[in-house]
């Protein structure tokens, strides 16, 4: 055996071990992308609709879809978040709107990012934003309310078998949570005493 | 040599020898047999945090554990025996057999050998002291989904994070070793195609493990950074998904279960032939068997996610594909029966573990395909179905495999024949015994009991209590298994070269136990030797 042969194959094992770990990290933009393409895992766009897109829905079609919307306030995220409206029945290729209403029920000022989802998730595709809340973040200060809308369109496309869809929100904390939560936990103690 | 022979040896404390020599040690068999005794110590305390659920679970009701330290014991018990038990026994197999059955002095790279041991006592250590710290050990199971791993992992989750580090790279640099070794150590006219079964399987292992081990390394580095660095891979607040996490978590976890049973298959290929007196029945199709069961446990991840909302397509895809893997599999199975086909075939320890492998691997297989139906799978999934499963394909496929493998080699290793009787004995009782545990669990996955779970309800009493029963049976036996290794080793009649009247291949022309060096000018491979 020549010790040059076993060095080259160490090499290109290491190589390829190098490889797969760099292909984990690559797994994760891959799906992304997969996600996008597909609107597999009920991930819906974050960004409004395109002109043309609006544009080419004009026509409403007589066709009912029921939606339904839930909202709720993740862990440690101290809003109350709810729909104002828990149902809507709209015909695809009209222009909603639904409001929704946020109350920051701490004593110190959040912000919150609130991510859709959308069941089934073949639907994701054809549920179409114009403008929303959760393109952007929203501040609220101690105690301060506020109401908030989306304004969409069912795309006209949206195959027949779905007839209802369920559009749900979760409102995250932004920011150093940590360092807050100890914020609000000494200020609860404070309370206490 | 020479200028070797004349140093005197310093003259050191008779203990203090004997760590240097095993701590500094390169040769193959030495490691082996570090490797195979970590192991035998790791199966046992992961085997005893078993019979501590199994205690648990033998009424309803919480009795004797807290459900909190039940999930702990549940979450080490598979991280060990996977990657404490089971791996480390086959890596100690390929390290003592490799070599001897290629013809090769020694492994192509001794000093890495001697460090991807000794980093593992490290890892475990880090793993286990887990146990002991504040807010317990790991408690999301073998499978660490995000965010139970992430968000709610208790902080002795870094220490597991790094132990699994420790295992990547011991495994990897194992792995690099083995094909090295095999790619460039065959003796002249050992061609690929000559070379034993067991040596091909661990061939095609040693590529899954350092194309998949990386993986594991990248899912739990995005775990540390996820945990303490602001990064947001799976965390939906910033834009992760934890699906994402079970994705890159199986596309390393599907092919290691098959690197937890393809050397199992080797060794069932080398035993079956010896003691039926025939060469191997398909040599070439096994080959071609274990290379496609190795190439589609690329594609089938998705098996074991179909209740996360997967697009049709993919389902019946990753369904067919899985239902595929049957077919090289039976192969491999007819090749084992057709081998035992009209042979004179005697029945020692050895062949009665590789025959129940045989049959009870095929049980698990069989389950395995029914779990690979979506529609089933829907109903079955985390239930004791899965766990009746993966511990038939596990139990008596990678651990009775290993443990004929140490009933078919022992003889060789130490040069002492197994006392039959007692093998005999620990046989057939591990055998009525792993049944009793394990086929129980079947009826109560259909039943519809959840698996990982302290408690249930009334309805499945019996068969959980029976399960119980047979558990505890099948860790004394393991004990009578360690006395039997010992005693062997300790004494016994003496092992001829050959060991066992139909056994072919390298490692029975030397002498028995194997001389600390083998094989240091190549043998000669006769011409008509092979397949």
């Amino acid at each position: 055996m020549s010790s040059r042969a076993k060095n080259r194959h160490v090499l290109l094992l290491l190589g390829l071990a190098a490889g797969m770990f760099g292909f984990a990290f690559a797994l994760v933009p891959l799906y992304d992308i997969l996600c996008d393409i597909t609107g597999i895992n009920g991930k819906p766009a974050l960004q409004a609709a395109l002109h043309e897109e609006i544009e080419a829905s004009e026509s409403a079609i007589d066709r009912e879809v029921t939606i339904q919307f839930l909202a709720k306030a993740a862990r440690g995220m101290p809003w109350e978040f709810r729909p104002l409206e828990n149902k809507m029945t709209v015909r695809p290729g009209e222009m909603n709107r639904v409001m929704f209403y946020v109350r920051n029920r701490s004593n110190h000022s959040v912000t919150g990012q609130a991510v859709p989802s959308i069941s089934p998730g073949q639907a994701a595709l054809y549920f179409k934003k114009i403008e929303c809340f959760c393109f952007e973040q929203q501040e609220l200060a101690a105690g301060g309310e506020m109401e908030i809308g989306v304004s969409f369109f069912v795309d006209v496309d949206m195959p027949a078998k779905i007839n209802e869809l369920t559009l749900s929100y979760t409102m995250f904390r932004v920011g150093d949570v940590e360092h807050e939560h100890l914020i609000s936990h000494f200020e609860a103690e404070r309370d206490d005493t | 040599m020479v200028a070797h022979a004349q140093i005197v040896p310093k003259k050191r404390h008779p203990l203090l020898a004997f760590a240097a020599r095993w701590l500094f040690t390169t040769n193959h068999k030495e490691i082996g047999t570090l490797y195979l005794c970590l192991s035998f110590l790791l199966f046992f305390i992961a085997g005893s945090m078993a019979m501590f659920m199994r205690l648990e679970l033998f009424e309803p009701g919480i009795q004797f554990v807290d459900p909190l330290f039940y999930n702990q014991l549940l979450t080490l018990h598979g991280l060990v025996m996977v990657f404490g038990a089971v791996m480390p026994a086959f890596v100690g197999l390929a390290n003592w057999l490799i070599p001897m059955m290629i013809g090769a002095p020694d492994m192509a790279l001794p000093r890495l050998n001697n460090f991807s041991f000794w980093i593992l006592p490290f890892a475990f250590t880090l793993l286990l002291s887990s146990l002991f710290m504040e807010g317990g050990a790991p408690n999301f199971g073998w499978t660490f989904y995000a965010p139970l791993s992430t968000t709610y992992g208790p902080p002795s989750t870094d220490f597991f994070i790094l132990g699994v580090h420790l295992m990547g790279i011991s495994s990897i640099m194992g792995a690099i070793n083995i094909i090295v070794t095999i790619v460039n150590l065959r003796a002249p006219g050992m061609t690929y195609m000559k070379m034993p079964m067991f040596v091909w399987t661990w061939l095609i292992t040693a590529f899954l493990l350092i194309m998949v081990m990386p993986v594991l390394a990248g899912v739990v580095t995005m775990m540390l950074t996820d945990r303490h660095f602001g990064t947001s891979f799976f965390d939906a607040a910033g834009g992760g998904d934890p699906v994402l996490f079970q994705h890159i978590f199986w596309f390393f976890g599907h092919p290691e279960v098959y690197i937890m049973i393809l050397p199992g298959f080797g060794i069932a290929s080398q035993i079956i032939p010896t003691f039926a007196r025939k060469k191997l029945f398909g040599y070439h199709s096994m080959v071609y068997a274990t290379l496609a069961i190795a190439v589609l446990s690329f594609v089938v991840w998705g098996h074991h996610m179909f209740t996360t909302g997967m697009p049709l397509f993919a389902e019946l895809f990753i369904m067919y594909a899985t239902m595929l893997i049957a077919v090289p599999t039976g192969v491999k199975v007819f090749n084992w029966i057709a081998t035992m086909w009209r042979g004179s075939m005697t029945f020692e320890t050895p062949m009665l573990f590789a025959i129940a492998f045989v049959m009870m691997f095929t049980i698990g297989g069989f389950s395995g395909l029914m779990l690979a139906l979506v529609p089933a799978d829907i109903q079955y999934h985390d239930t004791y179905f899965v766990v009746a499963h993966f511990h038939y394909v596990l139990y008596p496929g990678a651990i009775f495999g290993t443990m004929g493998a140490v009933y078919y080699w022992l003889p060789k290793w130490c040069g002492h024949m197994v006392d039959e009787r007692l093998g005999k004995l620990h046989f057939w009782c591990a055998t009525f015994a792993v049944n009793l545990t394990f086929f129980p669990m079947h009826f109560t996955g259909l039943a519809g009991m959840p698996r990982r779970v302290p408690d249930y309800s009334l309805q499945f009493a019996d068969f959980n209590m029976v399960s119980s029963i047979g558990a505890w049976l099948l860790g004394l036996t393991q004990i009578l298994f360690l006395y039997i290794v010992v005693k062997t080793i300790r004494g016994g009649e003496k092992a001829t070269a050959q060991v066992w009247e139909g056994a072919e291949g390298l490692e029975w022309t030397i002498p028995s136990p194997a001389p600390l060096h083998t094989f240091e000018t190549p043998p000669v491979i006769a011409q008509d030797h092979g397949h």
